[in-house]
């Protein structure tokens, strides 16, 4: 994943993670790509939400020991 | 309701509504005259026994069904539990297997989940919160399906499920279908579609404090446990409040057409007002096919605790989904299968006794209160 950009928004609990990934999001060009760590469960419904409301794309989902990992193409 | 300036707005009665006044009325009577054990022999006991009688007969004329198929159980909660264990126990032997929608509520999942555990198979919804039909119906179709179950409405988004599409193709099968009405009784007509059904007299403004259960006879349904008149009520229910509940359902019955009406205008306009002056936010929910008076929202960027303190102080009590509203880490089950915002949510069940001053208030209120919210985020321009 060259190039991708990396939010960490472990210990953060809702809405904190997405806005912490917006923040990051505002200044960077479309197709850019975004990764989001965080351990807060609500990242699951709430990042896809907000890809779709701002007219992103998911590219991935991935979890392991609670941990999530969330990547992000900016539209 | 009184509705001065300084009266408090309480817009979070989908489990529990404000009583009716016949509610009162008829509790205070059935506490002075049927106080007794309907068991016995006496005319105190007989008067009891008339009182429950007459509470299950309202109730099953209002459903199309027979006396004795109603049960009044402790509490909704218990009805659930009941209903999911008996059957479960009742059709063990064609199978274990238990088919249900994504978004029933926490009851009927943690019930299933109980009985049957990796057995269960929940079937998917789609944006609006509507389960696939299709999909259920695949999957009720499976063999060893002991039962499968299927909600009226979502209590916590509003969006009315296609139970009749459901119902015709388990009853082909003879696989029995659980109907949770307990959004939709006393706001919706419920119609003939279901083999079981469970509904919460506090959602039609009846008395806390019990529980409705029906039973069609033939279905298969029977709760394991120790020998008693009623295994769904175990030594009986309170006779007064299972009264109270049927003049509830009544009053609530007569009511329901001329309430449908307005209250749907109310969610009309909250669901037309909300997103043009409060910018990113999802109406959740299915537009057209849903209840008439719960409406939910969520608001990007927001924090639903605060955002429901901040309504709080300005005097109106709203629900949520949340996360960080509750005690689990988990969001609602309902708004994530629906792959909808689970932050910034707020829920809206209207009561009869809200009046429209009432919701223009709350619109003028809302905006200012997300405003607040996010200026603490400090999340302007993301």
């Amino acid at each position: 994943m060259t190039g991708a950009i990396v939010v960490d928004a472990r210990g953060l609990r809702c809405p904190l993670p997405v806005i912490r990934l917006a923040a990051r999001a505002r200044d960077l060009p479309p197709g850019s790509t975004l990764v989001l760590l965080a351990d807060d469960p609500a990242v699951r419904s709430d990042v896809p939400a907000w890809a779709r409301m701002r007219g992103h794309a998911m590219a991935d989902v991935a979890e392991r020991d609670g941990q999530l990992t969330l990547t992000v193409v900016l539209g | 309701m009184s509705s001065s300036p300084l009266s408090r707005v309480v817009l979070d009665t989908s489990a529990v509504a404000p009583p009716r006044p016949e509610v009162l009325e008829a509790a205070r009577e059935a506490w002075r005259e049927g106080w007794s054990e309907p068991s016995g022999l006496h005319s105190e006991a007989r008067q009891a026994a008339a009182l429950l009688s007459a509470a299950r007969q309202a109730v099953a004329e209002a459903l199309g069904a027979r006396s004795d198929e109603v049960h009044f159980t402790a509490t909704p909660v218990t009805a659930a539990h009941g209903a999911v264990a008996a059957l479960a126990h009742g059709r063990r032997r064609v199978g274990r297997r238990i088919v249900v929608s994504a978004v029933e509520r926490a009851a009927v999942l943690a019930a299933a989940d109980f009985v049957a555990g990796d057995d269960v198979t929940i079937v998917p919804v789609d944006q609006h919160g509507r389960v696939d039909a299709e999909a259920m119906v695949d999957a009720l179709r499976e063999p060893g399906v002991a039962f499968a179950a299927l909600q009226h409405a979502n209590g916590e988004v509003g969006s009315l499920q296609p139970v009749a599409e459901v119902h015709a193709v388990a009853r082909a099968h003879g696989v029995p279908l659980l109907v949770d009405a307990g959004a939709s009784l006393g706001h919706v007509a419920v119609g003939p579609s279901w083999d079981v059904l469970t509904a919460n007299p506090s959602a039609w403004g009846g008395p806390v404090g019990v529980g409705l259960l029906v039973v069609r006879t033939g279905v298969r349904a029977l709760l394991p446990g120790p020998e008693d008149a009623d295994p769904f009520a175990p030594g009986g229910v309170s006779v007064p409040t299972a009264f109270a509940a049927a003049v509830g359902l009544r009053a609530a019955l007569a009511a329901q057409d001329a309430s449908d009406r307005r209250r749907r205008a109310i969610v009309d306009r909250l669901r037309a007002q909300v997103p043009a002056t409060v910018p990113d936010v999802d109406v959740v929910g299915h537009p057209d096919a849903r209840l008439p008076h719960v409406v939910t929202f969520s608001f990007l960027y927001v924090d639903g605790e605060a955002l429901l303190g901040e309504l709080d102080r300005a005097g109106f009590a709203v629900g949520s989904g949340s996360a960080c509203t509750s005690l689990s880490l988990e969001p609602s089950h309902v708004l994530a299968a629906m792959g909808a915002l689970t932050h910034g949510n707020i829920r809206i069940a209207l009561h009869d006794g809200v009046t429209d001053d009432d919701v223009e208030r709350f619109l003028a209120t809302l905006p200012r209160a997300v405003a607040a919210v996010r200026e603490r985020l400090g999340v302007s321009g993301l």
